[in-house]
């Protein structure tokens, strides 16, 4: 089934945020045909089409704690990770368009 | 004098607890282990002699006691350590120091553990060799120029060359199992759930889960115990009690167990040496009063793609929180360029080859058109996969297979093709996917390089996989690494 062009490899990368270069588009494109190739086998489970899907192995209900103020992660040590601060604040490249 | 890096972790404990020596001569032993040896197998990332030794000097104080008080330990760098370097094997938390303890971190702590340091491991645990760590390889102490395993490599060997008795490990594929087979060490894999996820960095959320490994069936029990439990950080911690693990490797006990061996899990593909080791192994717990039939798991065959979707596509999202906002690389923040491109830059350099392919095939499993054809019914084969296993609780106790099809092949053997590299968690992922127990346990050896024996077990019933651990070590002659390169 798969054909996965270079093209739409370079558009994964943009919806992902990774700024590909050239020649790693080329072997990724290559690679994931191979791989998706491989993976499309599951198609043939023609005994899958009334069975629910599993999302995880633990069945999921809500977890919740008493309503009650805790310490958290004071602010500095929360920011002291972080390639750039100010003011308290993670700081953020350009976000809107100069105009 | 007794070399106090060959002891077992019971041994260490024991001998601590009657002061007959004292975990900071333990710890310097194996700090001066790692400087002898490690700049050629390359287990560690980060070594922290300081904080090791001051943990076991509290040791010593009386501060901390329990059963395995004063043993050290190696610690995948995948689990957060407060003021430690934790990189996750990747470029873009080069240098990041967590503010926090992962749980099964403050839970070593608390017993008395005493962390050497953070070990090597593929990127973001993505691999099956430890080649794809941002940081080079690791080297088998088996023969140095095969691979030790992934993605856990860096905990297996550092097992496996006498530089630590414990280590941590995860397993989302088989990262714990694997690098346990391919060095001769014991991994398990508790059941999903049985071990807090708090500070163990995500690659696949319904099926990363950390676990204990050792050189001992005992010493991985022990430590079992101390990082299993119910955690209110975790949300998907399962509240109820730790199976007795301990009591089960001690029992050492196989009569009457019904064992069926995985039909699907074996032949082509796997090597000749490693399904004559794995026969005879089942032979010996056969000779041991256990019951063995064959059972039939019609749909493990499929769960290879499945897990080739779902793993990445949780990873595509899961990794998404590398932005270059909070934490990390930042790359091209010039004051020009927006945060569009600045994230997209950063994620381009920080991350590796083999993170970046899984990237892109979970975006384009999870991409709509293809959601259903891909993700969605990988999770219905999931639901059979599951179905599988509890068809066979029906008829038998534990299954086994091999843990991996092969023994530790070359460096660079399989890099530059990925589909080969991902056949290497062929046996192990089935468990991943159900979420049940599995372990590898030392099943002798092909061509002089170890073997593994893969026992899976029923959802909480991981005492069953320390049962036939046990058994099994003591009914085969230990691995014991050779270490030709230590004098060469």
């Amino acid at each position: 089934m798969p054909e996965i062009t270079r093209e739409e490899v370079a558009h994964l990368a943009r919806l992902a945020r990774l700024a590909l270069d050239e020649a790693e588009l080329d072997v990724l494109a290559g690679q994931l045909d191979v791989i998706l190739g491989a993976v499309a086998q599951i198609a043939e489970v023609t005994d899958a089409a009334d069975v629910p899907p599993t999302s995880h192995a633990v069945p999921l209900e809500n977890v919740t704690r008493p309503d009650v103020v805790v310490a958290s992660l004071p602010r500095d040590a929360a920011l002291a990770g972080a390639p750039a601060a100010e003011e308290g604040r993670f700081r953020v490249p350009r976000i809107l368009d100069e105009e | 004098m007794t070399d106090l890096t060959r002891l077992t972790a019971a041994e260490t404990a024991a001998a601590v607890k009657d002061r007959s020596v004292s975990a900071v001569e333990v710890a310097q032993a194996h700090l001066d282990r790692i400087a002898a040896v490690d700049d050629r197998v390359h287990a560690f990332l980060h070594v922290d002699a300081d904080g090791a030794l001051a943990q076991a000097k509290r040791v010593d104080d009386g501060e901390l006691t329990g059963p395995l008080a004063g043993v050290p330990l190696a610690l995948k760098d995948i689990l957060t350590q407060e003021g430690i370097p934790t990189t996750a094997g990747s470029k873009i938390l080069e240098g990041w120091r967590p503010p926090y303890d992962a749980t099964v971190t403050a839970r070593l702590k608390a017993a008395g553990v005493v962390i050497l340091g953070k070990t090597n491991m593929d990127e973001f645990a993505m691999g099956s060799s430890t080649e794809h760590s941002a940081y080079g390889p690791t080297h088998n102490p088996w023969d140095l120029d095969r691979i030790p395993g992934g993605s856990g490599g860096g905990s297996s060997a550092a097992l496996a060359s006498y530089q630590a008795p414990l280590a941590i490990g995860t397993d989302t594929g088989g990262s714990i199992r694997q690098p346990a087979s391919v060095t001769g060490t014991v991994g398990v894999k508790p059941t999903y759930g049985g071990v807090s996820r708090y500070g163990l960095i995500a690659f696949s959320s319904s099926l990363d889960q950390a676990g204990p490994c050792a050189r001992t069936v005992l010493d991985a029990a022990l430590l079992h115990e101390v990082i299993a439990g119910h955690d209110a950080r975790d949300s998907t911690s399962i509240d109820a009690p730790v199976p007795p693990v301990v009591e089960a490797a001690l029992s050492r006990d196989v009569r009457g167990l019904r064992i069926g061996v995985v039909k699907e899990l074996s032949g082509e593909g796997y090597e000749p040496g490693v399904q004559a080791r794995f026969d005879e192994a089942v032979e010996v717990l056969r000779g041991l009063g256990a019951t063995v039939t064959e059972v039939s798991c019609p749909h493990f065959v499929y769960a290879l793609p499945a897990y080739y979707l779902i793993a990445p596509s949780e990873a595509s999202s899961n990794l998404a929180r590398f932005d270059s906002v909070r934490y990390g690389l930042r790359v091209g923040d010039d004051g020009e360029r927006s945060l569009e491109e600045v994230m997209a830059l950063t994620r381009a350099q920080g991350f590796g080859p083999e993170v970046k392919r899984r990237i892109i095939l979970g975006t384009y499993a999870l991409s709509s058109g293809y959601y259903d054809a891909y993700y969605g019914q990988a999770q219905k084969v999931r639901t059979l996969i599951t179905r599988d296993f509890q068809a066979a609780w029906e008829k038998v106790d534990v299954l086994v297979a091999p843990t991996a099809p092969t023994v530790a092949f070359p460096l660079g053997a399989k890099l530059a093709d990925p589909l080969a590299m991902y056949r290497q968690d062929v046996a192990s992922i089935p468990a991943n996917l159900y979420g049940g127990p599995a372990a590898s346990f030392p099943a002798g050896l092909s061509e002089g390089l170890p073997v593994g024996l893969q026992v899976m077990a029923p959802t909480l019933r991981d005492d069953l996989l320390y049962r036939v651990g046990g058994a099994l070590e003591l009914a085969l002659p230990p691995a014991v690494p050779p270490l030709a390169w230590e004098t060469a």
